[in-house]
């Protein structure tokens, strides 16, 4: 008999801080911030990303996301959404980490508006920059396996292929090219972007990715708490399915009942 | 430097154009402005500046700040 996983203990480390959820969601898109901390709890999270922009100075009062979803509890990993340039995303995290004492960060340089693609000469260009102000950058990356290797070279400490376009919720259109990251990786790989519902999830992490994160698929679903369970599980499924080892697959059938004995 | 009559500051914060007394510091300017230095970071001219010396570095005119907090997002 084999010996049974311990699978009570299965966690996953980046940057020297180690996390048993492998679900990572956003906190943008919500109809409230209610909602948010309701679907975040629901998710399992223990960690979301979140935008640094300029507070409201006509309205200083007003409420704010570290009201609902505590900063000591969640590890706030402070994103770049919306940087075009280098430039734009280094001054961004700069300022975040000032605002936060964090230096585990998300780095994205988007390439252009209509699909979101992440610019992939200044996202490395970013990337060595930070690391060497003492940054450890998670990069918002294309599915390239070789891009891959030269942002951990670069000082990635994980690396966040896309799935789909950011928000379209297409599903992993290029399992051949994340499973080739995944293989060439020593940092953790996590699909970022792309994922619709629970089953694009559990096949990103069937594909043996450390993690996923996602925002959309569930802010933009009709029930977001209930679409952040889904999640939850379908991670879970994903990963315990990766961990068993999947049968192979073979073109014909094969008889699950014995054959001897059939009356 | 060009300080008016009433000894106040042209500064712009977040794009804003605001007037502040002279030789108020940037914790104390947070203070007018309604916000707590704790749950900010602050950008002067373009250089981040640590939440440690907000008591100590003075304002000056024509100063261009950005106060940014985080918010939800992707």
């Amino acid at each position: 008999m084999t010996a049974h996983r311990n699978i009570a203990s299965d966690s996953w480390t980046v940057a020297g801080r180690t996390f048993t959820s492998r679900l990572i969601v956003g906190t943008g898109k919500y109809k409230n911030f209610g909602e948010n901390a309701a679907a975040v709890e629901a998710s399992g999270a223990q960690i979301v990303t979140v935008a640094v922009r300029r507070v409201n100075i006509s309205d200083p009062n007003s409420t704010i996301l570290t009201d609902f979803i505590d900063p000591t509890k969640i590890t706030y990993l402070p994103n770049t959404a919306g940087c075009f340039t280098g430039e734009e995303a280094i001054r961004t995290l700069r300022l975040a980490r000032e605002a936060g004492g964090w230096t585990l960060v998300k780095l994205e340089v988007l390439g252009e508006a209509k699909t979101l693609y992440p610019d992939m000469v200044e996202t490395l260009r970013a990337t060595e920059i930070l690391a060497n102000e003492g940054f450890e950058p998670m990069v918002y990356c294309a599915d390239d396996p070789i891009a891959a290797r030269r942002l951990e070279d670069a000082g990635a400490v994980a690396i966040m292929p896309l799935g789909a376009p950011i928000g379209s919720g297409l599903g992993l259109q290029n399992l051949v090219t994340i499973r080739l990251i995944v293989e060439g990786a020593k940092v953790p790989v996590l699909v970022d972007a792309g994922v619709g519902t629970a089953s694009d999830a559990a096949e990103a992490m069937e594909l043996g990715c450390d993690g996923v994160l996602m925002n959309t698929a569930i802010a933009e679903a009709k029930d977001p708490v209930l679409m952040a369970r889904a999640m939850k599980a379908g991670v879970e499924a994903g990963r315990l399915a990766y961990l068993a080892g999947r049968m192979q697959k073979r073109l014909y059938a094969d008889p699950s009942s014995p054959l001897a004995g059939i009356i | 430097m060009t300080i008016d009559a009433d000894h106040s500051l042209a500064i712009r914060v977040n794009g804003e154009t605001r007037r502040v007394p002279a030789g108020i510091s940037i914790a104390a300017m947070l203070g007018e402005l309604g916000l707590d230095p704790l749950r900010v970071a602050v950008e002067r001219n373009l250089e981040v500046v640590p939440r440690a010396t907000l008591a100590e570095v003075a304002v000056a005119d024509g100063d261009n700040f950005e106060v940014v907090h985080f918010v939800g997002g992707g």
